[in-house]
């Protein structure tokens, strides 16, 4: 493995490890929040019981998160002490506010999960907001840095030097606001499908439980909120991609030819010597009609770009169908919940209706990664697109192998453990006290 | 806008590192050194003075690490390449650490397993901050150079002479110490009592570590030690150490806690006031200032506000954390 391969895979597995993380860190704090508002509300113990149970489960989600994007700041310099010398600077602004919200997400988590007894309940679920609120403007702060990587603005390139920075234009990158969008509403539907899988496996295995029926309930509030959302999101993203990143588009819909009236692929595998998407089922005139809302809109084709400045076709396409394919599912689960809801007037419980989205679980936190991969991927050979080559940003030092074999161990290992946590300490179902206390 | 008011956030937030995050690694070091019947008792009361602040002590790092990019990009970039080993130990150690103490105080496993999580914690605890206080004795030592943006000096260079090796030493004493006269105020009785020893103890090895540090300064980092020697503040400075480190010990022996906390506080910030004395402008002796690490106006111009609103949010969440968790003494909280 060469140095730059071994540097991509480890910011690749860092990151993709982190964003679990962040996610979970986003979402989980607005659910236990609402948790908590119910039980004020209606008082039933259950509610609380989950509130604290899922209070738990942040704590734990959040600690990994914070100790490994620590890393990631680190890593920045460490694999890519280039880039960051130019982009510091430039970036400098959204990195700084993170920092900020971040200190204040771990300051009100602290205060929430450490004072149940030393605040009035309506004040500890307004910290439990501002926790989740913290969380979202971070997440909010970190996708700019990426957007600006995507569509760099905010300076002039002058001789190899960046230079007249604008940090709020940078800020403010075009990206910006459908990535921003899109990454934050995907952070809410891929936890609360996570949620419902595991909460309806719950239910299958003991159908009684008020704890699972709660937690379903809530979850399923999320999913069906924010998961029509997700699919908006997604398509000004990809038109936004159309505009901005043409190359970034055709490679995800394997387009290789610029032409008007261009079909949408579904599936396929990109051939870049034949330039064709080998056995692809094409609804024609659908891209360009999505893209410009007019069936003739042209749409910029892979060909029409030097064939050294193509990302990687295969990686880019197969991601991006996977999320698409998953999203489009989670829009079907959510549909289908709605039917049923709207039928019987109450949460659904049916036997295909839970196995179902007992294999849904993971489709989120899968359209996540994958996501991540097509706006990653889909940029290279690029880490500031159009200005500066990843390999121009890798640094000097030699046999990155043993670094990015270091981390993976790490990682998988601090995975499994914190797998294992959750299941036996959050969404297991308490073994006495709220069951018993709901009379059931 | 000159980068100087950019030294100072970094210094402020360093001091403040080592004053708050400084304390959370010293209590996995006393965390390790438990012994006796109350063996875990202690250990328990050391698990709630941490858990709901070392998380926001933590992010102190990532506030240094954004500033220094931002403001000093060819300083970051630089530090990146030269102090890549002891950075990456150091990254695992803090890993490793944060998701240990996690794990022991979420996880309601079988006592073994718990255990084995609160050893990790330990000896994460004790290691980190040797590799940091390395890292940092590096930048003083004047062996990483740096001509034209680029390190010259080889990846071993500055952080593995006795005099950075010494440096790590004192900073993990200094971290235990601050940790000792903290916990002072978190357990009653015997616990109390048991930690005044500890902290008397560690303090008289801080002093020694500190005269060692001083005279492998001048073996080691020629330039650095002169640099201390030379400026117009050496005397009163150590001066007001002699004095601090002697107010800690007669505060401790009478039981004066709260005077023995602060002038730990206030000895231990001295310290690294004094690095920071030796170092001048430079952020990497003797190559690189803070004229000449990069950086544009434009960013110091929009990030300097950015810092003073952001201030105005820290501080009053920040005061409101520790008034619940550190304002009175000991207080037991389930969560």
């Amino acid at each position: 493995m060469d140095d730059l391969l071994s540097a991509r895979s480890q910011m690749a597995m860092s990151l993709g490890f982190h964003i679990l993380f962040a996610v979970a860190g986003m979402a989980m704090p607005l659910m236990m929040a609402t948790a908590e508002i119910l039980h004020l509300r209606t008082g039933r113990a259950v509610y609380l019981d989950l509130a604290k149970r899922w209070a738990k489960g942040t704590a734990i989600l959040f600690a990994v998160g914070a100790v490994s994007g620590t890393t990631l700041s680190f890593e920045l310099g460490l694999l890519w002490p280039e880039f960051m010398r130019h982009a510091g600077p430039i970036v400098g602004m959204p990195f700084s506010l993170e920092a900020f919200a971040f200190f204040l997400e771990a300051i009100f988590l602290g205060i929430y999960l450490y004072g149940w007894k030393k605040l009035l309940p309506h004040w500890h679920i307004v910290v439990g907001f501002l926790v989740a609120l913290c969380g979202l403007t971070s997440g909010v702060f970190v996708v700019a840095v990426n957007s600006w990587m995507n569509t760099p603005t905010g300076f002039d390139y002058v001789d190899g030097e960046f230079v007249n920075i604008d940090v709020w234009k940078a800020f403010l990158s075009p990206a910006f606001p459908t990535q921003a969008f899109h990454t934050a509403i995907s952070a809410y539907s891929s936890v609360a499908f996570l949620v419902m899988g595991i909460h309806a496996w719950g239910l299958m295995r003991s159908p009684k439980s008020e704890f699972h029926r709660a937690a379903l309930t809530i979850a399923l509030g999320f999913a069906m909120v924010s998961t029509p959302l997700q699919i908006l999101s997604g398509d000004l993203a990809a038109r936004h991609c159309g505009n901005e990143q043409p190359i970034k588009l055709a490679a995800m819909e394997g387009l290789y030819e610029t032409q008007r009236g261009a079909p949408l692929a579904l599936g396929g595998i990109p051939d870049d010597e034949a330039r064709h998407l080998k056995g692809a089922i094409e609804i024609p005139k659908v891209l360009s009609l999505m893209q410009g809302f007019d069936p003739e809109h042209e749409v910029r084709g892979l060909e029409d770009f030097p064939r050294d400045e193509w990302p990687n076709t295969l990686l880019v396409r197969t991601a991006f169908s996977i999320m698409v394919m998953l999203g489009m599912a989670m829009m079907g689960v959510v549909g289908w919940s709605a039917f049923l809801i709207w039928r019987r007037r109450e949460l659904p419980t049916g036997k295909w209706y839970l196995r179902a989205l007992v294999a849904m679980a993971p489709a989120g936190m899968i359209a996540v990664e994958a996501g991540w991969c097509v706006t990653e991927l889909g940029r290279q050979p690029w880490i500031i697109h159009g200005y500066m080559r990843t390999s121009e940003a890798l640094t000097t030092v030699p046999n990155l192998v043993w670094h990015f074999g270091l981390f993976t161990v790490l990682y998988v290992f601090l995975g499994i453990t914190v797998t294992i946590l959750l299941r036996n300490h959050v969404f297991a179902a308490p073994a006495s006290g709220a069951e018993k206390k709901e009379g059931r | 806008m000159g980068p100087d008011f950019f030294l100072y956030a970094i210094a402020t937030a360093l001091v403040i590192y080592v004053l708050t995050g400084g304390a959370d690694f010293g209590g996995g070091v006393w965390d390790l050194f438990a012994k006796g019947q109350h063996r875990e008792r202690q250990r328990l009361v050391i698990e709630r003075a941490i858990g709901p602040i070392w998380e926001v002590n933590h992010i102190w790092t990532i506030f240094i690490v954004v500033m220094l990019f931002a403001v000093f990009p060819d300083a970051f970039a630089a530090i990146g390449v030269a102090l890549h080993i002891p950075l990456t130990i150091a990254m695992v150690g803090i890993v490793l650490r944060g998701s240990a103490f996690t794990f022991r105080s979420y996880g309601l496993q079988p006592d073994a397993t718990r255990r084995r999580w609160g050893h990790l914690f330990a000896w994460t605890s004790l290691v980190t901050p040797v590799v940091l206080g390395m890292t940092l004795a590096a930048l003083a030592s004047g062996e990483i150079r740096i001509e034209d943006g680029k390190v010259t000096s080889s990846l071993l260079a500055g952080w593995t002479s006795p005099f950075a090796i010494a440096t790590g030493v004192l900073a993990l004493v200094l971290f235990s110490l601050i940790a000792a006269v903290y916990l002072i105020f978190e357990g009653g009785g015997e616990f109390r009592a048991d930690f005044r020893r500890k902290a008397f103890a560690t303090q008289i090895v801080a002093v020694v570590m500190l005269v060692v540090v001083y005279g492998l300064a001048h073996l080691d980092a020629p330039e650095f030690a002169a640099r201390l020697d030379a400026s117009p503040y050496i005397w009163p400075l150590r001066a007001l150490i002699a004095f601090l480190a002697w107010a800690v010990l007669a505060a401790i022996k009478n039981e004066l806690d709260w005077i023995a906390r602060a002038a730990t506080m206030c000895q231990v910030a001295a310290v690294v006031v004094g690095f920071g004395l030796a170092m001048g402008r430079h952020l990497i002796l003797p190559d690189l200032t803070i004229d000449d690490a990069g950086g544009h106006e434009a960013t110091r111009l929009a990030i300097a506000p950015a810092l003073v609103f952001g201030a105005f949010l820290l501080i009053p969440s920040l005061y409101c954390l520790f008034a619940m968790f550190k304002g009175s003494p000991s207080s037991g909280d389930d969560h």
